[in-house]
């Protein structure tokens, strides 16, 4: 029995393990600033955890089998445990986990508490039931007003955000249902939400936040290669949570530049 | 206080005073272990019809047709549900704990038996309204268990958020009241009728486990109850604690002003004890049977109970990381992730001494103790993923993905049901006066212990991939699509880990007829159940009261005459 119990917890560690180091399954290739950061991160805690993991369950396997009860074993070792062991062991593990956390703080901090660099292309990302919509202040740099009442999820766009079109600085404002970035460019996310909790997820990226209603959350982050990444909804929101689902377009500047004039032409 | 007035000699003879009312702590036990047993297979099959709509997700099934994605939704929601309330929290506290608290301590009964009754009666009304949801017009709610607002408090935000989402919380607000009153009583029954000589320090961890838990129950029930009462009052008064002005569907709300995290804060300052609610009987459970089995004193006893205790402290201090995505201050992140963190050390200390205890021991194999073994496996595999999800930078990868589907499940529901499994087993002698059938047992303990890991450890890798969770349908996104795969091979695994519970419920009712009978000590254990008959008297001691002289875990004291000392033998060592 102890040599099943040896050979099962064995089984199971190796097994799980072979498909973390293989990287069968891993994270998407990173495509924006703070990637390599994050990443690094996770690989450190993955190899700290994957050894404490391995010693941990390959010791338990071992010793079950080992002290099993057989008609030779030893008298058992009769003791109540170990002062020093108990805080040998205390301290060891309150300074690694301790010691990890704040290794991982300063990429938290920097995309949170830092503004955004000059320049920075603003977008704001509205999420709804079950949609994401995309909007670009245009050249005055200035978002339209918004309201409740003009809302129209049936229309899309911007009736679907609420555009005030009476409002002038509203003119120039885009709404798309894709979203387009400039590579190797700071952007200025608001993120905000009009009917339940939504979230805007693009695991390439590294970028993930909740959409709440009532609150108009800042963040921001740079996109750092070409190419076009899926976003999806990482917070249940309802029957249709599953195909609340978009795409970013991460281009050059020339390509952005194109696109959105094309959009603002489009509007006139 | 000390004695219970309604105590008696001898048992009610009428039926329903002796087996329906009854204010008998264990029979009371018993009711709530089969509370949670049905519990326990309606979440399962729940989440059955889960895993098979992900792989197939147009079959057309007997009795419940084809799953569509609202329905889908409330499986997730009402399996969520079900099982943390009315088996986490039901079967290692209410169940065994109201069974062997007063019998490891030496009293006859709880301090309240009337309060005792009512908490369980109350806890079954709370059932069968939850169960209730599923009838209604409309049907369960879809929100999740963590029924988040402004889509668990708006009622046309979708399918389900009508009269069902008003039972979900009326069976969470009742299921509060039932765990107060139950708390109370534990907490007094621990502090107050403890035999002679059995002081706090040689208490069994059990019992121990049973107390801090009752104390955090006590503290996160109450929170719980009020914030579902302002839900309820949101969603049929027409007040504003949760939801600001919203448009649901093109229709401008009435509500203003409220805040969606509100709810998520008051939630997680009782979902997060909640999680060691779950655990802690487990752990307890798992050191008691640890050192039965390996014939030697628990490793670290007075560590374990500090363990427990800043487990139990450190647990009020971490809900926020739940909210790390939230739009939460960012700058509180800090805070919660070291206290995060810390509550990992605590956690270290147990997983080394369960280690220290089997070192140099006489290991046994009888099933109890495969499942206590299992148990620590399982705690340390989902203990391991707490690290990453504790850093709010990993979890911008992790937050809401699979990883932490797979983390909770292995610690908060895998491990706690080993914690049950290994429970059941090896109290079952003393609860039913027969021995379980130890083949079967053990047959049933591998496959669930392989079947389950097959089922959450693949999890992980989904989660790192950037698997989003509560999705009916991973054919809509390119990239989930490429993880189909690791959804069949979890649909096969639970498929087959699920049928092999039924060799445990056959176990069970078959033993409980035609077992082999039960003697009163057949583990050759140490604490007061043992020294009782089997199964107890009315009670618990026959009109004796047992008087402690030592530890609870003496195994293998050198120059004794048996290989274990019970807690009411002669003092052999001046250990505590």
């Amino acid at each position: 029995m102890g040599l099943a119990l040896l050979l099962l917890i064995w089984l199971i560690t190796l097994v799980s393990t072979y498909f973390f180091v293989a990287k069968t399954w891993w994270l998407p290739v990173g495509a924006a600033a703070s990637a390599g950061f994050i990443d690094r991160q996770f690989a450190i805690t993955f190899v700290l955890m994957g050894i404490v993991f391995l010693a941990a369950q390959l010791s338990l396997g071992y010793i079950v089998w080992r002290y099993r009860e057989t008609p030779t074993s030893p008298p058992v070792s009769y003791s109540h445990g170990n002062t020093t062991l108990e805080v040998v062991w205390t301290l060891l593990t309150a300074v690694l986990f301790i010691g990890l956390n704040l290794m991982g703080s300063s990429v938290w901090a920097s995309q949170r508490f830092d503004p955004p660099e000059a320049g920075a292309v603003k977008v704001e990302v509205t999420g709804m039931q079950f949609a994401f919509y995309f909007r670009y202040p245009g050249p005055d740099g200035t978002y339209g007003k918004t309201s409740p009442k003009l809302m129209d999820p049936s229309a899309g766009g911007e009736a679907a955000v609420g555009l005030d079109t009476s409002d002038p600085a509203a003119k120039d404002d885009v709404v798309t249902g894709t979203m387009y970035l400039p590579v190797d460019r700071e952007v200025d996310l608001s993120l905000r939400s009009v009917d339940v909790i939504h979230n805007f997820f693009v695991p390439s990226l590294r970028f993930k936040q909740d959409l709440v209603p009532g609150l108009n959350i800042h963040m921001h982050l740079k996109p750092t290669a070409i190419g076009e990444y899926e976003i999806a909804c990482a917070e249940l929101c309802g029957l249709g949570h599953y195909k609340m689902h978009g795409m970013v377009h991460v281009v050059s500047q020339e390509d952005f530049d194109k696109w959105l004039a094309a959009r603002e032409a489009e509007k006139q | 206080m000390a004695t219970p007035a309604t105590v008696h000699a001898h048992a009610p003879q009428g039926f329903i005073r002796r087996y329906i009312f009854s204010l008998d702590h264990k029979v009371i036990g018993i009711q709530y272990f089969f509370l949670a047993l049905t519990a326990v297979f309606v979440g399962m099959f729940l989440s059955l019809l889960m895993r098979i709509h992900l792989v197939w997700p147009s079959a057309n099934l007997p009795l419940v047709g084809e799953i569509k994605p609202e329905t889908y939704l409330t499986l997730l929601t009402m399996h969520g549900t079900i099982m943390v309330f009315f088996v986490l929290t039901t079967a290692p506290q209410g169940g065994f704990g109201n069974y062997f608290l007063p019998i490891q301590i030496g009293a006859p009964d709880m301090a309240f038996p009337v309060l005792n009754m009512l908490s369980f009666w109350t806890t079954f009304v709370a059932f069968v309204v939850i169960i209730a949801a599923f009838f209604v017009s409309g049907g369960a709610p879809l929100h999740g268990w963590t029924g988040y607002p402004p889509l668990s408090a708006v009622q046309s935000a979708g399918p389900g958020e009508g009269l069902g989402a008003d039972l979900w919380i009326t069976s969470i607000a009742i299921f509060c009241i039932a765990s107060l009153m139950g708390a109370l009583n534990f907490i007094t029954t621990t502090l107050d009728l403890r035999a002679k000589g059995m002081t706090m320090m040689r208490m069994p961890l059990t019992v121990w486990s049973w107390f801090i838990t009752a104390i955090l129950g006590l503290l996160a029930f109450g929170v719980l109850l009020s914030a579902g009462i302002l839900l309820l009052m949101d969603r049929n008064l027409g007040t504003s604690f949760y939801v600001p002005l919203v448009v649901v569907n093109g229709q401008v709300m009435l509500h203003k002003g409220g805040s969606p995290l509100l709810w998520q804060h008051l939630f997680w300052f009782f979902g997060h004890p909640e999680v060691y609610i779950a655990i802690l009987p487990g752990m307890g459970v798992t050191s008691q049977i640890l050192s039965t089995f390996s014939r030697k004193p628990i490793f670290g006893y007075k560590a374990m109970v500090y363990a427990m205790l800043s487990i139990g402290f450190f647990g009020f201090m971490v809900w926020g990381h739940h909210m790390f995505m939230s739009g939460m201050s960012p700058y509180s992140a800090f805070a919660f992730s070291i206290l995060t963190m810390c509550i990992g050390v605590p956690s270290a200390i147990k997983t080394f001494n369960w280690l220290g205890t089997m070192y140099k021991a006489h290991i046994r194999f009888q099933t109890p103790m495969l499942y206590a073994i299992g148990f620590v496996s399982l705690f340390v595999s989902g203990g391991l993923s707490g690290p990453f999800l504790a850093q709010p930078v990993l979890d911008i990868q992790l937050h809401d993905t699979y990883f932490v589907v797979g983390h909770f499940h292995l610690i908060m529901g895998v491990a706690a049901i080993f914690g049950m499994f290994a429970a059941t087993y090896y109290w079952f002698p003393k609860m039913f006066g027969r021995m379980m059938n130890e083949f079967w047992g053990r047959i049933h303990f591998f496959l669930t212990l392989a079947g389950t890991y097959a089922i959450f450890m693949p999890m992980h890798y989904l989660g790192m991939a950037g698997g989003t969770r509560r999705y009916s349908d991973y054919r809509e996104v390119k990239y989930l699509a490429t993880l189909i795969p690791l959804h069949q091979f979890m649909t096969y695994a639970a498929i087959i880990t699920i049928a092999a519970q039924f060799i445990f419920v056959i176990n069970l009712f078959w033993s409980m007829f035609k077992g082999p009978k039960a003697s009163d000590n057949p583990w050759e254990s140490t604490t007061l159940e043992w020294i009782t008959t089997t199964p107890p008297p009315h009670d618990n001691f026959g009109g004796v009261t047992p008087v402690v002289h030592n530890g609870p875990y003496e195994y293998g004291v050198p120059g004794a005459p048996k290989d274990y000392v019970m807690q009411t033998d002669p003092a052999v060592v001046a250990t505590h």
